[in-house]
C-alpha cells in the first residue's frame, strides 16, 4: 500500500494522541503507590480507548473526518510560521532573559511590522507602528505594574 | 425575594466602576471580530486576581453579558459575528444597515437583548436556589456523576464529533491529574520540572482560548481589511422602543428558546440565536421578509442569546456543570477565589453569590444604555488590523498567565496548551470540553476517592457508585447524550451521501 503525504498528514494527529494516550495509561498501570493512580487508571483506559477509535476512524473512514486540517495549506502555515516563532522566542526565551516590557516592546513592534500589510517605505507607517508599540507597552506597564503591582523578572534595559 | 438585600454591593464605587468598565470594554471587545466572549472572560481572569471575589466576579460577568450582546454590532455593521452568537443576527441586521437603517437595527438589537438578559437572569434568580435545594442531597457517588456529566455532555453536545467531544475532555482529566496526588503527594505525570506545580487552570484558559486566536489571526499573512463600517444615522429610539414591544412574539419566542438552551449545559449562545431565528420564522406572519432586512429576525436571535446567558449560570452555580463554554471560563473564575459551585454556594457565599447575580441584572441596563451610545464607535475599533490584535492579545496572555502566581512556569505551560489546541482544533477537536475535563478533574477524583472510601466500608465501589436512583438517573443522562449526539452525527454525516 503506498502511503502518500495526505494520509500521514492525516494519520498523524490522531496517531500522536494514541501514543499519548498509550503513555498516560503506561505510567498509570506501572507506577506506585497503586491508590494515586486509582483515577488515573480510569481516565487512562478511556483515553487509550477513545483514542484508538478516533485513529481506526481515520483510517478506515478518512472521508468521514470533520477535518479541514488534515492539511493546513501551505500558504497559511508561511504566514503563521514566523509569527509563532516570534511568539515561541518571546515566552521561552526573551520574557525571562530580557525582561518583560523591553521584550513585549520588540515583539509587538515585530508583529505589527511583519503581519501590517501597509508599505514599508513610508515614515508614516513606521510612526504609527512605532506610537502603536510605545503606548501600548505604556499601557501595560501602568496595569501591570503600577496598579496591579505585578513583579515581573528584571528588565535588562531599566530597573 | 432574597436578591433584593444585596443590590447595595453592586452599587458600592468600585464595584460599580468595574461593572461599567467591564459592560462598555465588553461591548467593545465583544464587537471585534476574532476575539470571542470566551477569550475574553480568559483574559480577564487574572485581573480579577487582585480584587475581592465579589468585585471579580462582577467584571466577568459584565464582559460576559456585554461581549454577546456587543458581537452584534460587527454583525450589524460589518457584516461579520463578533461571536458565534451573534451569526443569526447578521442575516437581517447586516440587510437593514445596508438600507440607510443602521441605527434601528442597533436599537432592536441592544433593546431585544435587554428584554431577554433581564428575563434570563430571573431565570437565575428563581431556578438556582430550587436546584440547589435540591442537589443538597448529593453524595459523593453523586457529585462524582455530576462532573462526568459536565465533562460528557459539553463534548457531546457541543457539535462536531462525538468521539473528538468526548476525548478532549478525557485528555482534560488526564491534564488535571498532573502534579502531586493531594492524598499521597505521590508525583503524577511530572515529565518536566515546570509541572511540579500541576498546570494552573487560569494558565490553562488563557492558553488554550487565546493563543490558538493569536495563531489564526497570524494565518491571515498580510492581508488588507476587506470591509468597510457603514455609517450610523440617527433614529428616534422610541419608535425602535415601541417596534420591539409590537414584535412580542418574536421577543417570547427568542427569549423562551435561549432560557431552555441556556439551562442544558454545554450548547451555548451559538445555537439559541440560530434556533430562535428559524421558529420566529416558521411562527411569522410575514416569513417571506426575513433575510432582507426584517426586524422580528433581529429581535428573536439577539433575545435568544442574551435570554441563554443567565440560565446557563443556573447548572454552573448549583452543579458546577457549565451551560456554555464562556460559563465554562467564568467557573475558572470562580474557583480562583475560592469558591467551588455546589449546592450550598448561597449558604456558604451569599455575600458574593447574589451580588455577583444582581450585578448581571444591572449589568443588562448599562449593556443597553451603552450599546446604543458606543456602538458606532466600538465598530471603529473593531477594525483595527489583526496584526495589532495578534500582538496585543499574545502579549496580554503572557501578562495575564505571569500574573496569577509570578511564575514563568504557568506561561510556558500556557503557550504550550495554546500551541498545541490550534492543532487539535484545525483536527476538529473542541477547547470547551478539554477545560471543563482540567476544571472538573480535581473535583471527580476528589469525589471518587472519597466515595471509594466510603464504599470500602459498605458493599463495594460498584454498589456505590452504580446503585441508587439519583446515581442511575445521572449515568442514564450521561448514556443518553452520548447515545443521542452519536446518533445525530451518524444520521447528519449518512444524509446528504444515503439519503436517510
Amino acid at each position: 500500500m503506498r502511503v502518500d503525504m495526505r494520509t500521514l498528514e492525516r494519520l498523524l494527529p490522531p496517531g500522536l494522541i494514541l501514543i499519548v494516550g498509550i503513555w498516560v495509561a503506561a505510567i498509570s498501570y506501572t507506577q506506585s503507590p497503586a491508590a494515586a493512580f486509582a483515577f488515573p487508571r480510569i481516565i487512562a483506559t478511556v483515553f487509550v480507548v477513545l483514542s484508538l477509535a478516533v485513529f481506526i476512524r481515520t483510517v478506515l473512514r478518512p472521508e468521514a473526518e470533520d477535518v479541514t486540517s488534515a492539511a493546513i495549506p501551505t500558504a497559511e502555515w508561511r504566514n503563521f510560521l514566523p509569527g509563532l516563532a516570534i511568539g515561541l522566542i518571546y515566552v521561552y526565551l526573551a520574557a525571562a532573559n530580557v525582561g518583560f516590557y523591553t521584550s513585549t516592546a520588540v515583539v509587538v513592534f515585530l508583529l505589527i511590522t511583519l503581519y501590517d500589510p501597509a508599505p514599508h517605505n513610508r515614515s508614516a507607517t513606521w510612526i504609527r507602528r512605532i506610537v502603536i508599540t510605545a503606548g501600548f507597552v505604556a499601557v501595560m506597564y501602568g496595569l501591570f505594574a503600577i496598579i496591579l503591582n505585578v513583579f515581573s523578572p528584571r528588565e535588562i534595559l531599566f530597573r | 425575594m432574597t436578591f433584593l438585600a444585596y443590590f447595595g454591593p453592586v452599587f458600592e464605587p468600585v464595584s460599580f466602576l468595574l461593572l461599567l468598565g467591564g459592560t462598555i470594554g465588553g461591548l467593545i471587545l465583544g464587537a471585534t471580530p476574532g476575539l470571542s466572549p470566551t477569550m475574553t472572560v480568559a483574559l480577564l481572569i487574572p485581573f480579577t486576581f487582585h480584587l475581592q471575589p465579589v468585585q471579580g466576579l462582577i467584571l466577568l460577568g459584565a464582559a460576559y453579558t456585554s461581549t454577546v450582546a456587543g458581537g452584534a454590532v460587527s454583525a450589524i455593521l460589518l457584516k461579520i459575528p463578533g461571536a458565534p452568537a451573534n451569526i443569526a443576527t447578521t442575516l437581517d441586521g447586516h440587510q437593514m444597515a445596508q438600507s440607510g437603517q443602521g441605527a434601528r437595527a442597533l436599537q432592536l438589537s441592544f433593546l431585544a437583548s435587554l428584554v431577554g438578559g433581564v428575563i434570563g437572569v430571573f431565570l437565575l434568580i428563581f431556578l438556582t436556589p430550587i436546584l440547589a435545594e435540591w442537589a443538597l442531597s448529593f453524595g459523593p457517588s453523586e457529585s462524582f456523576w455530576i462532573a462526568i456529566l459536565g465533562v460528557t455532555v459539553i463534548g457531546t453536545l457541543g457539535g462536531g464529533s462525538v468521539l473528538k467531544g468526548l476525548l478532549a475532555g478525557c485528555i482534560g482529566l488526564w491534564l488535571a491529574t498532573i502534579g502531586f496526588d493531594d492524598i499521597m503527594g505521590a508525583q503524577r505525570f511530572i515529565f518536566h520540572p515546570s509541572l511540579g506545580g500541576g498546570i494552573n487552570i487560569i494558565a490553562a484558559l488563557i492558553g488554550l482560548f487565546a493563543i490558538p486566536q493569536v495563531i489564526s489571526l497570524l494565518a491571515r499573512g498580510r492581508r488588507h481589511r476587506d470591509v468597510d463600517v457603514i455609517r450610523v444615522a440617527r433614529h428616534p429610539l422610541m419608535q425602535s422602543v415601541r417596534e420591539v414591544l409590537g414584535r412580542s412574539r418574536s421577543v417570547g419566542i427568542g427569549t423562551a428558546v435561549g432560557s431552555i438552551i441556556g439551562l442544558i449545559p454545554g450548547v451555548g449562545g451559538q445555537i439559541a440565536g440560530l434556533v430562535a431565528y428559524d421558529q420566529a420564522k416558521n411562527f411569522s406572519a410575514e416569513r417571506d421578509k426575513f433575510g432582507t432586512g426584517h426586524s422580528e429576525g433581529i429581535i428573536a436571535a439577539e433575545s435568544a442569546n442574551n435570554a441563554m446567558v443567565g440560565p446557563s449560570l443556573v447548572p454552573l452555580l448549583t452543579l458546577s456543570i457549565p451551560g456554555s463554554p464562556t460559563a465554562a471560563v467564568l467557573l475558572g473564575g470562580l474557583i480562583i477565589h475560592g469558591i467551588f459551585p455546589g449546592p450550598d454556594i448561597f449558604r456558604l457565599y451569599p455575600n458574593v453569590v447574589w451580588p455577583f447575580v444582581n450585578s448581571m441584572l444591572v449589568g443588562q441596563l448599562l449593556m443597553c444604555a451603552f450599546g446604543l451610545v458606543i456602538a458606532g464607535f466600538a465598530a471603529r475599533i473593531a477594525m483595527v488590523h489583526h496584526s495589532v490584535m495578534a500582538a496585543v492579545v499574545l502579549a496580554l496572555a503572557v501578562f495575564g498567565s505571569y500574573s496569577v502566581q509570578h511564575s514563568m512556569n504557568d506561561v510556558y505551560i500556557m503557550m504550550a496548551l495554546g500551541v498545541g489546541m490550534y492543532f487539535l482544533e484545525r483536527y476538529g477537536f473542541s477547547p470547551a470540553p478539554l477545560v471543563l475535563g482540567l476544571i472538573l478533574g480535581p473535583i471527580a477524583e476528589g469525589n471518587f476517592v472519597e466515595g471509594a472510601m466510603i464504599a470500602r466500608a459498605q458493599d463495594g465501589i460498584l454498589m456505590y457508585f452504580f446503585t441508587g436512583t439519583l446515581n442511575l438517573v445521572l449515568i442514564g443522562i450521561v448514556l443518553a447524550s452520548v447515545g443521542y449526539s452519536a446518533w445525530l452525527e451518524l444520521r447528519g454525516r449518512r444524509g446528504p451521501e444515503g439519503g436517510v
